[in-house]
This record gives C-alpha cells, sequence and structure tokens, in this order.
C-alpha cells in the first residue's frame, strides 16, 4: 500500500455521518471539565484582576482576602518554583502574575484558593491594591502616535518593483480602514482542573486546543520535567482559537495550587473575568496606498498593517505575519510591499481567532476593490474578476509562492449564475432609485485560504491506534475537539481503513500521554494533519495483519483482500474481529503509532520567501442587504454560498462549518463591537453588552452549496480540503452588500469606506456623511 | 418563626428546603447539590441560555411550562413548581425525545455545550406551537446563543421535531397528572418564612400577605422575575436578604380590562401581557417581541421593569406615552401617579419604604389618535435600548397637533419627556416643516452621553430621525425596515 495514496473509501469517509457526540450532547450528558465528578476535597482557585490599564503596584494587602470565609491561601509570583511565565512566543513577556506593573486593565495580580469557587471569587475582590498611574494606549492609533512600540518583529513582503509598479497607474488611491477585534464567546469558558499525583506527577483537565503546550507551560511553572505532566482533554465547548493558548494560565494556576497543597484544584473566571482578561481577535488598522489604471487593473499595492496586539507578544507574530499573507486574498498584484507593525498597547494580549489575521488582510484588500471600483463607476464584481490570479500566469503570491491550484474563476462563476447575481443588482439598483428610506445593497466576494501552520515545525502530527482481540479499536491522535467534528472525521477514517463499522472505533479523549509533542489544533489542519496520521497507523496494523494473513491462509499478501468487515484471502471471508484474534494468537502487533509530516512546505521569514501554504482552499458569496437610512438598522436578506472542502470526509460536518463560519464572520463585521472606555477598562465584556449573531440574524434565505466537483490538486487525506477557517472570511460580502446600500445615497459615486463592525451606527454615520460630500 | 418549606418538583423528584439560602441559584444548586450537570453556565446573567430549564406552574387548573434562564432564578422562587431539567428527557430506555432526536438528525449541535439549553427551548416550544413558523423558532431562540453552527441546523431541526413525534404522545405527559396534584397540595394558601436575618426567605401566601410582611421588613429585597435582582447576586455579589419572593402570586398576575384602560398588575410577565398587548396596544406587538429573550420573557415582569427605575427599560416610553398610572401600595395604603412622575433621578424613584409597585394602568388610545414607538439596538433582537421613543399625537380638527406626548429611554438618567419637542409641535399643523422645525429642538430635551451602546451624536440623529419616522408613517408614507422570512 503506497502511504500517500490515501483515495481509497469504502463505506464511512465522504458520508454525512453525524457527530460523535451528538447523543450526549443533547442529554446533557456529554462531559465537559466542569461537569467531571471532582475529586474528594477538591479547592477552587481565582483569579484577581488589576482594576488599572498601566499602572506600577506600589502594595497589595491581603489581609481582607485571607480572612474571608474559606479561604485556603492566596497565590502569588513567589509561590511559583519554576518560571511566572505563560508565553507561547518564548519571549517570556507573558507573567501568570504580574509583577511590579499591570499593563492592561483585568492583568491577573493573583488567585485565591478556597472552598468553593463561590469564596475564592468573592475573596479575590477583597484585596487592596494601591496603584501609581502610567500613561496608557488601548487604540491602534494612539499606539502609532505614542512611537509605535511593538511586541514583536515585524514582516516585510515584497515582490516587484513598487515605485515602478506606482508610477504606471494612471490612477492612484489611499487610504485607510480600521477592522474591529472580536471575543470568541465560547460557550464554555476558560477552565482546569488540576489533580496531584506521587513524587512530581500532575493531571491536568484543560479546556485546550494544545495540551502538549499545556504540558509544557506547566511543566516549567512548577520547575519538573514534561513526562511528570498529563494534560487532559474530551471536548471542548467550543474554542475558536481562544483556546490555542489563554488556557495555559488557568491550567498553570490549577496545578500551581494543586501541588502546593496537595487536593485537586479547580479555576473557572466568570464570563465577565474571562472575556476582560483573555485575548481576543487584533483590531487592525491598514493604511494603504494603491496604483491602478482605466480598466480597475491593480499595478502596485503598498500598505501597512498596524495591529492592537495587547500587552505581550502571545501569537501577534504569527497572526500578524498571516494578515500579510492574505494581503492579496485571490487577486494578483503586479508590485506589492506590505508591513506589519505588532503594536504594545495597554490591552489584554490578543490571540488567535478562526482566520489568525488572515481575515482582516482579506478584508483591507476588499477595501482597496471597492475604491477603485466606486472611483470608476463600476461594479466591484467587475474590478475583481479583473485582478483575480491566473492559473498559469500572473500567480505569484507577494512571498513568493506559485497560486498552483487556481480555481476561484470556476466558483465565482458558477456562484455569479446560482445566486442570480447579475438580475439581483439590477433589481436592487432598481428598489434603490425608487425608494427613499431603505436601500438594499449586494455583493460577490472570493475568498482564497492558505492551509498550514506558517511555524513550518507544527506541520506534523501523530496517532495511537490499538486493535483489541476482540476487533475493538482505540483511537487516539494529537488533535482536538472543540466542537469542529475533527474525531468524527478521523474516526471515519480509521473505520474506512479497516473496514468496519464507526461503532467498532472508540474515539479516546485526547492526552498528551498517549501521543507526544502535537501541534495546536488550529489552522484548519486537524483533518488534514491528524487524519493522515491516524491512517498510517492503520496503514501499519492493517500491513501486519496482511502478512499475518498470507502466511495463515497459505497465499501470497497480494490474494489477501481487505474488504467491508474484515478481508478476503483465497476466496475465504474472515471477518475483521477474527483477524484480530488470530493476530493476537500469533503473536502480531495489533497497535501502532502513526506520524505525518506535511510535505513541500518550507519558509524563511527573513526573506519573506517560501512555500508556507500546501494547498488554497476557496470559496465565495453573495449577499444581498436592505439598510434603514433613518437610523442604520438593517437586515441580511439573502446570502448564497459556494465553498471548497476538496473531496469532503463529511459533507454534513463540513456544511455546519460553513454555516457556523459564514455566521460567525458576519458577527465579527456587523454587531460584534469591542469597546473600551477612557480609563482603559473593556466595556463590551458579557452577552449583555457584547452581541454575537442570534437565530433571527441568520439570513432567511442561506443557501449553502459545496464545491463538489473539488478535489485536491494535493494527496491529502481522501483528496479533502481544510474547512475550519476559510468559510470565515465569506461574510465579507456582508460588508461589501451594506457599503453598496450606503453608497446609494450619493448615487455610487463616492467609495463608503465603512470601518469594521458595520453596526447600525456606522451605515447611520456612513448615509450622513456621503450624503453630506455630495452635496459638497 | 420558620415554617414551611419551599417545596416543588425536580423531575419527577418532590424536593423540600428549609436550609436554603436566599441568593441560592437553580443553576447552581442543579449543578453543585444535585450533580445534574447537564444544565450549563455560559453567562450567569440570563443572556446565553445555556442554562434553559423548563418550570412548570400553575396557571387556574393547567401547569404552563416556561422556558426559563436557571443561572439567575432563584431555588427560593420556585415553590410550587415543578422544574424540568435537560436529565429528564431521556426515556430511561435510553431512547431520546423527539426533540432530542430531531437535533441529532440534523446536525444541530457541534460543540453541544449550548445545546442542552436549546433543547429545552425546543421543547417548550413544541408543546405549545408542534408545528412553529420560522418566526416562532426565532422568538423562542432568541434567548439561546450558539457560537458554532449559525443556527441553521436548529432551526431545521426545529422545523423538524414535530415528524418525530406529537405533544400528546411526548412520554413525559403521562406523569403530570399526577405532578399537578401535587402542585396544587404546596399552594395550600400559608406564608413560607424560612431562616433568620439576611438569610431570611419569606413566600407570601397572597398579596395581602405579601404587602403585609413587606410594610413590617421594608429593607427586605423583593424579587418577582428575578431577571434584574438575578444579576445583583451573579454579578456584583451583592447581599440581597431578606428576600421576599413574590413571582407566585396569582393576583399580582391579574390583568383586568375595561372599557377605557387595561391594569396590569406587577407580577405579570412579559409573556403572559403579550396577547393583552398585542389586541389593545397594536403598536407594542414588535417592541415587545425584541424585550430580551423568550426566557427572560417569561420571567420578568411589567412591575420590576418599571420599580427598579431603569434609564434604559423597554417599557417606560411606550407607558408614559400612553398617560400610565402606577398604583402603589404599602401595607393596605395605596396611592396613583403618573408614571413619568415616578422616575425622579438615576437610581431614584417615588417609592417608600414598604411600598411596592402594586399595579400599571395603560389608558386605551383614544380613536383617531397616532401612537408609535421604536426601539434601536446594535443587535436588532435580545439586545439592550441605544434608544427607544415612544410618540403620540392628536390632531384638531383643523389638522393641527392638540396634543403630543414623546418619551425616551436611553437619552437621559431616566426615561424622559420630550418637553420642548413636543412645545413645538403642538398648535401647529401636521407637516413635514413642523416636524423638521420639532428636530432641531431634540438638543434642549436631551444630552445622552456616548457608551458601548451608542455614541451621543448616533442617538441624538436617531431619536430625530424617528419623529420623521413617526410623521411619515402617520401620513402613509411607511418604510419600516422588516425582516422577510419565508
Amino acid at each position: 500500500m503506497n502511504k500517500h495514496d490515501t483515495s481509497i473509501a469504502l463505506a464511512t469517509v465522504h458520508t454525512s455521518t453525524r457527530h460523535d457526540s451528538a447523543p450526549k450532547h443533547v442529554s446533557g450528558s456529554a462531559e465537559y471539565i466542569d461537569d467531571m465528578i471532582e475529586p474528594a476535597g477538591t479547592m477552587h482557585a481565582y483569579l484577581a484582576l488589576s482594576t488599572k490599564p498601566h499602572a506600577e503596584i506600589v502594595s497589595i494587602d491581603y489581609a481582607a482576602v485571607k480572612a474571608s470565609p474559606g479561604v485556603i491561601g492566596v497565590l502569588t509570583a513567589e509561590d511559583i518554583p519554576g518560571e511566572n511565565d505563560v508565553s507561547p512566543s518564548h519571549k517570556h513577556d507573558e507573567p501568570i502574575f504580574a509583577i511590579g506593573k499591570v499593563h492592561f486593565w483585568g492583568q491577573p495580580l493573583f488567585a485565591v484558593v478556597a472552598e468553593t469557587r463561590d469564596q475564592a471569587r468573592r475573596a479575590a475582590h477583597l484585596a487592596k491594591v494601591e496603584y501609581r498611574d502610567l500613561e496608557f494606549v488601548t487604540s491602534v492609533r494612539d499606539a502609532q502616535a505614542a512611537g509605535g512600540k511593538l511586541v514583536t518583529e515585524p514582516l516585510k513582503l515584497e515582490r516587484g518593483d513598487v515605485a515602478a509598479g506606482m508610477a504606471s497607474a494612471s490612477r492612484r488611491v489611499k487610504g485607510s480602514i480600521e477592522i474591529g477585534g472580536q471575543d470568541h464567546f465560547y460557550l464554555e469558558g476558560q477552565i482546569a482542573m488540576a489533580i496531584p499525583g506521587e513524587d512530581e506527577d500532575v493531571t491536568v483537565f484543560a479546556s485546550t486546543q494544545h495540551p502538549s503546550e499545556v504540558q509544557l507551560m506547566v511543566a516549567a511553572v512548577l520547575a519538573i520535567r514534561q513526562h511528570a505532566v498529563t494534560v487532559q482533554i474530551r471536548r471542548m465547548g467550543g474554542g475558536f482559537g481562544g483556546k490555542e493558548t489563554q488556557g495555559n494560565l488557568f491550567a498553570a494556576v490549577a496545578a500551581l495550587a494543586a501541588k502546593k497543597w496537595n487536593r485537586a484544584c479547580k479555576i473557572r473566571p466568570d464570563r465577565d473575568d474571562d472575556m476582560t482578561a483573555t485575548g481576543k481577535r487584533h483590531d487592525f488598522v491598514v493604511d494603504y496606498d494603491v496604483g491602478y489604471d482605466d480598466s480597475g487593473k491593480i499595478h502596485a499595492v503598498d500598505a501597512v498593517y498596524g495591529a492592537r496586539a495587547g500587552f505581550s507578544s502571545d501569537l501577534s507574530g504569527p497572526v500578524t505575519d498571516r494578515a500579510l499573507f492574505h494581503a492579496d486574498n485571490a487577486y494578483w498584484y503586479p508590485a506589492v510591499r506590505v508591513r506589519s507593525q505588532p503594536l504594545y498597547t495597554n490591552t489584554v494580549s490578543n490571540t488567535a481567532f478562526r482566520g489568525f489575521g488572515g481575515p482582516q488582510g482579506m478584508m483591507a484588500a476588499e477595501r482597496w476593490i471597492e475604491d477603485i471600483a466606486y472611483d470608476l463607476g463600476r461594479d466591484p464584481l467587475d474590478i475583481r474578476k479583473a485582478n483575480f490570479y491566473g492559473t498559469t500566469t500572473d500567480n505569484v503570491t507577494p512571498y513568493h509562492q506559485t497560486v498552483g491550484d487556481n480555481i476561484i474563476h470556476r466558483i465565482v462563476d458558477e456562484l455569479e449564475t446560482s445566486a442570480d447575481y447579475q438580475a439581483r443588482r439590477k433589481a436592487v439598483l432598481a428598489f434603490n432609485a425608487e425608494n427613499a428610506i431603505l436601500k438594499k445593497g449586494i455583493a460577490l466576494t472570493p475568498v482564497k485560504f492558505g492551509i498550514s501552520f506558517t511555524a513550518t515545525w507544527y506541520n506534523q502530527a501523530g496517532a495511537l491506534v490499538h486493535v483489541y482481540k476482540d476487533g475493538s479499536i482505540h483511537l487516539s491522535h494529537g488533535g482536538t475537539e472543540m466542537g469542529q467534528g475533527l474525531y468524527i472525521k478521523v474516526a471515519q477514517v480509521v473505520a474506512d481503513a479497516f473496514g468496519v463499522g464507526l461503532d467498532v472505533v472508540k474515539i479516546m479523549a485526547t492526552t498528551t500521554g498517549k501521543v507526544p509533542n502535537t501541534s495546536a489544533t488550529a489552522a484548519s489542519s486537524g483533518s488534514d494533519l491528524n487524519g493522515m496520521a491516524a491512517y498510517d497507523a492503520a496503514r501499519q496494523i492493517k500491513e501486519r495483519l496482511t502478512a499475518h494473513a498470507a502466511k495463515l491462509y497459505e497465499c501470497s499478501e497480494a490474494e489477501v483482500v481487505w474488504v467491508p468487515g474484515g478481508i478476503e484471502a483465497k476466496g475465504k471471508f474472515v471477518g475483521f474481529a477474527e483477524l484480530a484474534a488470530s493476530g493476537y494468537m500469533n503473536r502480531v502487533q495489533l497497535s501502532a503509532a502513526g506520524f505525518y509530516q506535511t510535505p513541500t512546505i518550507h519558509w524563511d521569514r527573513a526573506t519573506g520567501r517560501g512555500h508556507p501554504f500546501y494547498y488554497f482552499a476557496y470559496g465565495a458569496s453573495v449577499t444581498e442587504v436592505t439598510i434603514d437610512t433613518l437610523t442604520g438598522e438593517y437586515t441580511v436578506d439573502r446570502v448564497d454560498v459556494l465553498h471548497d472542502v476538496g473531496r469532503s470526509l463529511n459533507p454534513a460536518i463540513d456544511i455546519g462549518q460553513i454555516e457556523g463560519g459564514f455566521v460567525q464572520g458576519m458577527g465579527w463585521l456587523t454587531t460584534e463591537e469591542l469597546v473600551w472606555d477612557a480609563k482603559g477598562q473593556l466595556r463590551t465584556k458579557a452577552p449583555s453588552t457584547y452581541k454575537i449573531p442570534l437565530a433571527s440574524d441568520v439570513p432567511p434565505i442561506f443557501n449553502v452549496k459545496l464545491a463538489e466537483w473539488s478535489v485536491n490538486a494535493e494527496p491529502t487525506i481522501g483528496r479533502s480540503k481544510a474547512v475550519g477557517e476559510p468559510p470565515f472570511m465569506l461574510a465579507m460580502s456582508v460588508v461589501e452588500a451594506l457599503s453598496m446600500a450606503v453608497a446609494s445615497v450619493a448615487d455610487y459615486k463616492i467609495a463608503p469606506r465603512l470601518n469594521t463592525p458595520v453596526t447600525p451606527e456606522r451605515v447611520l454615520m456612513g448615509c450622513e456623511r456621503l450624503k453630506r460630500e455630495a452635496r459638497g | 418563626m420558620s415554617k414551611g418549606a419551599i417545596r416543588f418538583i425536580l423531575n419527577d423528584e418532590e424536593i423540600s428546603l428549609t436550609d436554603v439560602k436566599p441568593d441560592a441559584m437553580l443553576l447552581d444548586w442543579l449543578r453543585l447539590e444535585r450533580r445534574l450537570r447537564g444544565s450549563k453556565e455560559g453567562c450567569a446573567e440570563g443572556d446565553c441560555g445555556a442554562c434553559t430549564v423548563l418550570v412548570g406552574r400553575l396557571m387556574g387548573d393547567e401547569i404552563i411550562y416556561d422556558s426559563v434562564t436557571s443561572c439567575i432564578r432563584f431555588v427560593g422562587s420556585l415553590h410550587g413548581t415543578h422544574v424540568v431539567t435537560i436529565e429528564h428527557l431521556r426515556g430511561k430506555d435510553g431512547i431520546l425525545h423527539p426533540v432530542q432526536q430531531a437535533m441529532v438528525d440534523h446536525h444541530g449541535s457541534q460543540c453541544g455545550f449550548c445545546t442542552p439549553g436549546f433543547v429545552m427551548s425546543l421543547y417548550g416550544l413544541w408543546m405549545r406551537q408542534p408545528q412553529p413558523t420560522q418566526v416562532a423558532i426565532e422568538k423562542a431562540l432568541q434567548g439561546n446563543l450558539c457560537r458554532c453552527t449559525g443556527y441553521a441546523p436548529i432551526i431545521r431541526a426545529a422545523k423538524a421535531i414535530s415528524s418525530y413525534g406529537a405533544p400528546e404522545a411526548d412520554p413525559l405527559r403521562a406523569e403530570r397528572i399526577a405532578i399537578k396534584s401535587k402542585i396544587i397540595a404546596i399552594h395550600d394558601g400559608s406564608r413560607v418564612d424560612i431562616g433568620e436575618g439576611p438569610s431570611r426567605i419569606i413566600v407570601p401566601g397572597s398579596l395581602d400577605d405579601f404587602a403585609d410582611v413587606y410594610a413590617e421588613n421594608p429593607g427586605a429585597t423583593i424579587v418577582a422575575g428575578s431577571t434584574d435582582v438575578g444579576l445583583w447576586v451573579t454579578k456584583f455579589m451583592r447581599a440581597i436578604g431578606p428576600v421576599i419572593f413574590i413571582g407566585h402570586l396569582q393576583e399580582l398576575k391579574a390583568i383586568k380590562t375595561s372599557a377605557d384602560a387595561v391594569q396590569f398588575f406587577a407580577g405579570v410577565s412579559y409573556s403572559e401581557a403579550l396577547p393583552v398587548i398585542g389586541a389593545h396596544f397594536p403598536q407594542l406587538g414588535e417592541l415587545w417581541s425584541r424585550i430580551a429573550g423568550e426566557q427572560v420573557r417569561n420571567m420578568g415582569t411589567i412591575g420590576g421593569n418599571i420599580a427598579n427605575g431603569s434609564p434604559i427599560g423597554d417599557t417606560p416610553p411606550p407607558f408614559i406615552a400612553l398617560g400610565a398610572r402606577l398604583t402603589l401600595r404599602k401595607g393596605v395604603e395605596r396611592r396613583e401617579m403618573a408614571l413619568q412622575d415616578y422616575f425622579i433621578a438615576y437610581g431614584k424613584q417615588d417609592r417608600q419604604p414598604g411600598e411596592f409597585v402594586e399595579s400599571v394602568t395603560l389608558p386605551l388610545l383614544p380613536e383617531g389618535e397616532k401612537f408609535a414607538v421604536y426601539k434601536i439596538s446594535k443587535r436588532r433582537e435580545e439586545d439592550i435600548s441605544a434608544l427607544c421613543g415612544a410618540f403620540r399625537v392628536s390632531l384638531d380638527e383643523t389638522g393641527a397637533v392638540a396634543a403630543a406626548k414623546i418619551a425616551f429611554g436611553g437619552m437621559a438618567a431616566t426615561p424622559k419627556r420630550a418637553s420642548a419637542v413636543e412645545a413645538t409641535l403642538v398648535g401647529k399643523p401636521w407637516t413635514l416643516a413642523t416636524i423638521e422645525a420639532a428636530m432641531a429642538v431634540f438638543e434642549q430635551d436631551y444630552q445622552p452621553i456616548s457608551d458601548m451602546r451608542a455614541s451621543a451624536d448616533y442617538r441624538l440623529l436617531t431619536a430625530r430621525n424617528l419623529l420623521l419616522r413617526f410623521f411619515h408613517e402617520t401620513t402613509g408614507v411607511s418604510q419600516r425596515l422588516k425582516r422577510e422570512v419565508a
């Protein structure tokens, strides 16, 4: 069997199998960490948070905290045997407990440990903290004005001669777009529970996308080796990137307390504290200068991407890098120079969030497309098409990777037809001509998204498959389940490989003890990496069983054929359970560790050149909206999506990712607004003030289709493509449709340049500005 | 001193509590005391719905099941109810309930954390409306947040539930007769009074009993729907004891309709008021369905929305414009006042110690008067108003404005009349020129603040434009945004 020939398909892959946990989800019996029955004597920790955005800590008086009912003790930096740091970038810039200074409102100062969570929480508010205020900045513009201090090294991507490109362009547009951040609003907040063991051992149950990093952090904090730390996670109640690094601190605090008092310890912040103290999607301000010609073709792009990184580096380096990697979206720039600014601000340290900077980069690209369209009086879709990457020429990215699998033309053409875009655009224009108060807009936007971690070493995965004597299968891999359906997809791959039913495969919780040195389940890579690693493990066991069967039934290995339910050897069917049992009796190893590393990718950050992405995922969407020009309120009336997942491992799961990703993206771009007040405090920190989409915000007509003809050009598992992040950016068409509706108040002659999120307020203020400018 | 117990039915088990704290919440009690951990905490403020359970209460001789957010529902408020949690839905034989099976088959869960809450909300909907429209589904789910699915598969599941079984065949229906008789027995008209001092819980036996006990204990916290007081506990960790729970009092749920007015007693929930609002004040219908989410509408009361004096409560602006009158009661003494006079300043209302809001009376709108209310919020539904404006105008025989009542929430520290705007309108012909003149004087009435919901500029501009919208609608040039669903 060819190690990379994964195109074979039996019963279960490429079918719409339901989520493995669905019956438990609907019954309330799916266990999340807070649902686990705690060991006797479990303590509860709670963080005390700073109430200044930037200040020296003069003193902390713990007397009232310690005297509070139920309090067992207080954990401070002095209680940390190892490193007071959970920086995933290893820059040592993210203390667990602030030392000397606080850098944002909500930074953890210390933790209280008590008999109950309620006691710990109440006590955490009782410390008397004396501060000496320092100057602070919370916004990108303020940070730039204050000197532009960075939290990590910026990146520059450059290709072609930008000066010459600008000189050759008959038209030029300069502008900027502010792109707001986003809170993850995973329904299950951050949580961890640590149980001390003998010697240095500690077991940590953590709601994390990255168990191996939690393991590393806990070991470093406790000054013990990684082999003493076991981290386990069965499922998260949502992650979206918010549990890639942000769980580290909570796990570390639980482990510290557990080892200090030799009792189990759980920590779970209240929603307000979770939203205040954990990182979010980066806000960006992109300043751009674009040269183009009378036909709308871009000649050169020069842009700077300022990002609110927060007080520490966290993942701001790779996030701002990915913004630059997606500065092109699906567009060919003959000459381009893009630079990132991961700016220090006195706000919570921003982090991974579905798309990982890519969405912000792509939103900026759509902005200058729109500028060009309104300047030339053209449908923005024409400008988009005029600038798409070619398939054989004009297909080199700003990072010098050739786009070899470009299908954006076909995707857009098919969607334009199936969504009846041209006729509907005419109808929208006619509606606007006849209506004074309500205005409509329609837009089609493309998505091209690069798949692979740009940290090349992350593109590896392991799996562990056991076959027991009764033919039941035990499946472990390094990926984590946060709702995206990774577990079922990998189980489908394994069941398929052995030709058995899914009920034969037991999906195990992810634990560092089964598969070591794993990567975060992130960058949409879960199925690509872990599916392949599990497939590799299954392949090894199958090869041994094939050899065993050939010997047992006295035939060549080629005469042993895997069929649904078992094998056929010399015309005789042997069921899988029987085969496993006979394998055991003949001392065949029925367990295997599988491994996978993504081929062909490489990346040199210093030169800004390489082939960082294994392949690209594509998609497009059409959105139609109606706005109210008296109040700025609007409705999203219809959305049509055509999206590329290669050959889907599970169409139902993939459709779920697309629908869910679109709505989450729509929330980011419309109603989810992060507001910091003049004192530096985040004021939108609970569902009462931070508004994610509701069922009634979903477009009443919402047609989502897979590009069923698409097959991954690379030999991925089942020739599928990643689906976690790319659909998120489909929501850009909502912004563009709102823009068109706003533009109508000035007869489409002025680019509306709405910043995001496009709240009703921004729509109304946009209409007012355009009316003013149109009057002159 | 202590008498009785907080008694209710949890799924199929009789519960009797004598040592429960006044600030104990149902969700924590389920999860920590009973180890029923299917209901989840997502926000602890009644906004995400992950903790949704059904609470059955006696209405006449029926048990009505309301979806409620257990994170802000006090245990002490459950006396004489039937609490149904997610754990009770799946049959003892392991067979999924129709609601659950529909969700599984339509891929309605991804991470699964919000799912038990969705299942409970959908169960509540299916019981009263087995073939719901898309709009009904969306309204029933306004109080449930999902971050994974984009809701589309959940809506598909909701539409399909009845193909998995009819409410008449609900396996849980069989047990309800026995449960009803147990609940009737609990409601024996006597006061429950347990605990001492700040730990005291009082569940009055009647409205008069409540009036007496509150007059005697004016420092007690009154809890009706707990949608505000609940957050004092879960978010601000305030001590609220002793507490008087009044949500069960049938007399406070009365709605009395006369020839010229409707009197709502203070304990009427938004959900209970809806049919009467729809019949007598259809202009409030849209606003009503945009107040919070279904669970909070099932819990929150008309009296509560007024009593605590929030500047952004949704009912005061239209109620003021309608000329609502409040009845306040202390012991056996009652007094009446215009609602607009009740709000004195931010956090300050005209309510004496021991006195409570007993009812609010809304005069019916005389024939020919023009009336509208508009709520503006960042997210259309389940959001707190950035501003909420109510407009009422009557014209004389010449077509001039005879009287105008305009009131706004979100524009000042209290719900407030627009006196300068009204004065500009009165006596003038109802024309665009008059409206434009009135739009120019909004600044005299309101100097709104900028906050996380909206900027001052937006509030003022929108308030003016709403007057314009009102004018357009009264003159037949009506163009209002409407979400078109199939």
